[in-house]
C-alpha cells in the first residue's frame, strides 16, 4: 500500500546529486534565520559489529541535506548508525566526520554540534520538573542564571507549554513528554539534531505536532523512523537493510525501493 | 578506583528509586508469627546482588539521603530527619553495609553463582550484617538490653529469608538477562 | 509565595533536623499537641488549606492508627498518643519543608554541603544528579510496579512476588541504559560511549 503522502516530484540520483550541489552552493547566501551552512556528515567504510555480530557492513555516504530520512525493516543498523553521530557510539573501523571533527577525539565538539532526540520520552526526561529538565543542558554553560532561565522561558513559549513549567514531568502526556524532550535538546543550540523514531510512542495527533516541529526547525534533522508521512518534503531518503545501504534517493523513489522490498 | 560513569550514577539512582517504590506494596503478614513483612527490606539485597558492592551500596547510601531530605518513602509513609531519631536507625543506615557485602560476595563468587550461594550471600549481607549492625542500635535507642533487642527483632528473620530466597532468584535471572555485575578475584577485593 | 517558599532551604531543613531530635524529648502528649498546632499553623502561613494537609496526612492514617493501637495496648493509651502525635507533628513538618522548597533547591544545599567532600572523592555534581534522577523516576517506577501488578493479575498469574519483581528489575535495568544515554547525548559528558558494556 502507497502511505498517503504528498511526495514531491520524483527525481533522479543525478538530479539529487544537483540538488545536494545546489544547497551547497546557497550556504553563504541569505536565509538569515537558518544556520550558515546545513552540517556536513561524512561516514566513510564504517564498520560495526555486537557480539561478534555485524551490525553495519561498510557504510558510506556524505550527507549534506537539511532534512535526511533513514527507513529500514527492524534490526538493519539505523539506530546503530545515528548513535555513530553524536560520538554515543565508536565505530569499530572507519571514518565519522561531523563538520571535519572525529567524535572520537572531539567528543565534547561532537555533542554540542550534533543533539539526540530518543524513541522513549519517559528515559530521557531526567530531571523531576518540567523548568529543571529543560534546562539541564545548559548545566556547565557559563551562562548566568538570569540567562538560562530567559532561554527556558522562550523555549517553552514555541512549544506550548508556558503553562507546565513547574508540572512534574511524570505528570505529562506523551505527546507533551516527546515535545520536552526536543525542546531539552534545543535549548542548547546544536547544529544539527538526530531523531530516533521520535513519533513511534505517539497517537497521531501527537505524531503531527512533532512533525511539525521538526519540519519548523532551523537545524539539520536526520531522522530515523517507521512512520513514513514524517519524510514528506525531506531532501533525501536513505534506506537500511542489513547494514548497508540499498537506497539512497529522494523520499519518493527512496520509500517506493523500501515498500517493495518489505513486500 | 575507577570513577564512577554515568550509567553507574543512573543505576544508583533508579535502584534508590526503586527500593523506595517497593514501599508501596503491601505488607504480607506470616502466619504464627504475625509479623509484617514489608517488600520494601529486599532492596538492599536486591541492589547488591544486581548491582555489586560499590553501586549497591552507594544506592542505599542515596535512600538514606532521600529519607533526610524528607521524603515519606519509607515503609509506611515514614520519612525525614524524625527516622534518624528512632529506634530503628541502626537498620535504615545497615542497609548500606548490608548492600555492600552482598554486592562484594556476589562478585566474588560470579563465575560459580548458584542459587543456594546466592542465597547465602544475601543472608550474610541481608540479615547477618544488617542485624548485626540494627539490633545494638535498636537496644541503645530504647533502652533495651541487647538480648531484649534481638528477640524483639528475631521474628522478622523469617520474612527476611524469603526475601534472601527471592533475591537469589532474581540474581540468577538477572545474571542471565542483563548482567551488571563484573566478577572479581580475592585478590583485588 | 509565602515567607516560608521565599526562605532559602538551609534554615527550614536546619528546623526540620532540629524538630526531628528536640520532640523525642518532648514527653507531655499536650505539649506534643502544641507542636503539631505549631505545625499547622505553618501550614497556613505557606498558603495551603485543610485539603492540602489532609492530602498529606491520608497516606500515613493507617500506619499512625495502627502503630496507635498496638502502642496503645502495649504501652498504655497517653503514650501512644504522644508517639502518633510525634510522629504526625514530624511527617507534616517533613512535608511542609517539601512542599515550601523546590526540590532543585533542596540538591542545591545538598552539593553545597557535600563541597568539603570533594578531596575525599566525592563529586557534589554527580550526587546532586543522583538525587534528581531518583526523585524523577520514583513516580515511573511507582507507576510502573502497578502496570506490571495488573498485568500479571490480567494473566491470572496472582501475585507471586516473583512474578512482580523480576520484570520491574529488567524494566528498571533497560531503562538505566536508555537514561545514561540520553544524559550523555545531552550533557556532552565525555565518559565515554554509554553503551559500552
Ligand atoms: N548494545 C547492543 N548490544 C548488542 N546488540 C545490539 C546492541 N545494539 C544493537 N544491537 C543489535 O544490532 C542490530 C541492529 O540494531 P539497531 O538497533 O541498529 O536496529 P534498528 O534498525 O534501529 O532496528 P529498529 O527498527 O527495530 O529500531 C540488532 O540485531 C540488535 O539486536
Ligand atoms: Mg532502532
Amino acid at each position: 500500500m502507497q502511505p498517503q503522502v504528498k511526495w514531491g516530484n520524483p527525481m533522479t540520483v543525478s538530479s539529487i546529486a544537483a540538488s545536494s550541489l545546489r544547497l551547497q552552493g546557497a550556504a553563504g547566501s541569505p536565509l538569515p534565520s537558518l544556520p550558515a551552512a546545513a552540517t556536513t556528515i561524512e561516514i566513510s567504510d564504517v564498520f560495526h559489529g555486537f557480539d561478534g555480530r555485524e551490525v553495519l557492513r561498510g557504510l558510506c555516504v556524505t550527507l549534506t541535506q537539511r532534512r535526511i530520512g533513514i527507513v529500514g525493516a527492524n534490526g538493519s543498523g539505523k539506530s546503530t548508525f545515528a548513535r555513530l553521530l553524536n560520538g554515543l557510539l565508536l565505530p569499530a573501523r572507519g571514518k565519522v566526520r561531523i563538520d571535519g571533527l572525529d567524535p572520537a577525539r572531539d567528543l565534547r565538539a561532537v555533542r554540542r554540534k550534533v543533539g539526540f532526540v530518543f524513541q522513549n520520552p519517559d528515559t530521557q526526561i531526567v530531571l523531576p520538573t518540567v523548568e529543571e529538565d529543560i534546562a539541564f543542558g545548559l548545566k556547565g554553560h557559563k551562562s548566568g542564571a538570569a540567562d538560562r532561565a530567559a532561554k527556558v522561558t522562550e523555549i517553552l513559549d514555541r512549544f506550548g507549554l508556558a503553562d507546565l513549567r513547574q508540572a512534574p514531568a511524570h505528570r505529562l502526556s506523551g505527546g507533551q513528554k516527546q515535545l520536552l524532550a526536543i525542546a531539552g535538546v534545543l535549548i542548547t543550540a546544536p547544529d544539527c539534531i538526530v531523531f530516533d523514531e521520535p513519533t513511534t510512542l505517539l497517537d497521531l495527533r501527537n505524531a503531527r505536532r512533532v512533525g511539525q516541529v521538526i519540519a519548523d526547525l532551523t537545524q539539520t534533522a536526520i531522522v530515523v523512523t517507521h512512520d513514513l508521512p514524517l519524510l514528506a518534503g525531506f531532501d533525501r531518503v536513505l534506506v537500511f537493510d542489513q547494514g548497508r545501504i540499498v537506497a539512497d534517493d529522494e523520499p519518493g523513489p527512496a520509500l517506493r525501493a523500501y515498500v517493495e522490498r518489505m513486500t | 578506583m575507577t570513577a564512577i560513569s554515568t550509567r553507574d550514577i543512573v543505576l544508583i539512582a533508579l535502584f534508590a528509586a526503586l527500593t523506595a517504590a517497593l514501599a508501596l506494596f503491601p505488607p504480607i503478614t506470616l502466619p504464627l508469627i504475625g509479623v509484617p513483612i514489608t517488600a520494601q527490606s529486599m532492596g538492599p539485597m536486591l541492589a547488591g546482588a544486581v548491582l555489586g558492592a560499590r553501586r549497591g551500596a552507594l544506592a542505599m547510601g542515596l535512600v538514606v539521603a532521600l529519607v533526610a531530605l524528607g521524603l515519606p518513602i519509607l515503609s509506611g509513609g515514614r520519612g525525614g530527619l524524625g527516622v534518624f531519631a528512632g529506634p530503628t536507625v541502626g537498620f535504615l543506615l545497615g542497609w548500606i553495609p548490608a548492600a555492600y557485602v552482598t554486592g562484594l560476595l556476589h562478585e566474588l563468587g560470579w563465575n560459580k553463582l548458584t542459587a543456594l550461594r546466592s542465597f547465602v550471600f544475601a543472608t550474610l549481607g541481608g540479615i547477618v550484617v544488617l542485624y548485626g549492625l540494627g539490633v545494638p542500635v535498636l537496644a541503645v535507642q530504647a533502652g533495651l538490653s541487647l538480648k531484649a533487642a534481638a528477640l524483639g527483632s528475631a521474628p522478622f528473620i523469617p520474612g527476611d529469608l524469603v526475601k534472601a530466597a527471592l533475591t537469589a532468584a532474581v540474581a540468577l535471572s538477572v545474571k542471565r538477562a542483563w548482567p551488571i555485575i563484573r566478577a572479581r578475584d580475592i585478590a583485588t577485593a | 509565595m509565602s515567607p516560608l517558599h521565599r526562605c532559602p532551604p538551609g534554615p527550614k531543613l536546619a528546623t526540620l533536623a532540629l524538630a526531628g531530635t528536640g520532640l523525642m524529648f518532648v514527653t507531655n502528649p499536650f505539649a506534643m499537641l502544641d507542636f503539631l498546632a505549631l505545625t499547622l499553623l505553618g501550614f497556613h502561613v505557606a498558603g495551603f488549606g485543610g485539603a492540602r494537609i489532609w492530602r498529606q496526612i491520608r497516606p500515613m492514617l493507617w500506619m499512625l492508627a495502627v502503630l496507635f493501637l498496638v502502642q496503645g495496648g502495649l504501652a498504655g493509651w497517653t503514650l501512644a498518643a504522644l508517639i502518633v502525635a510525634r510522629l504526625l507533628t514530624l511527617m507534616l513538618l517533613a512535608s511542609l519543608v517539601t512542599l515550601t522548597t523546590r526540590t532543585e533547591d533542596l540538591i542545591a544545599t545538598l552539593e553545597r554541603l557535600l563541597t568539603p567532600l570533594a578531596p575525599l572523592g566525592v563529586n557534589p555534581a554527580k550526587v546532586g544528579l543522583a538525587v534528581s534522577l531518583a526523585l524523577r523516576f520514583l513516580p515511573v517506577i511507582a507507576e510502573e510496579a502497578e502496570r506490571v501488578r495488573e498485568a500479571q493479575a490480567a494473566r491470572g498469574l496472582g501475585t507471586h512476588p516473583l512474578a512482580l519483581i523480576l520484570p520491574l528489575i529488567v524494566r528498571v535495568l533497560k531503562a538505566a541504559e536508555e537514561v545514561a544515554e540520553a544524559i550523555e547525548a545531552r550533557s556532552g559528558h565525555d565518559d565515554g560511549p554509554a553503551l559500552s558494556r
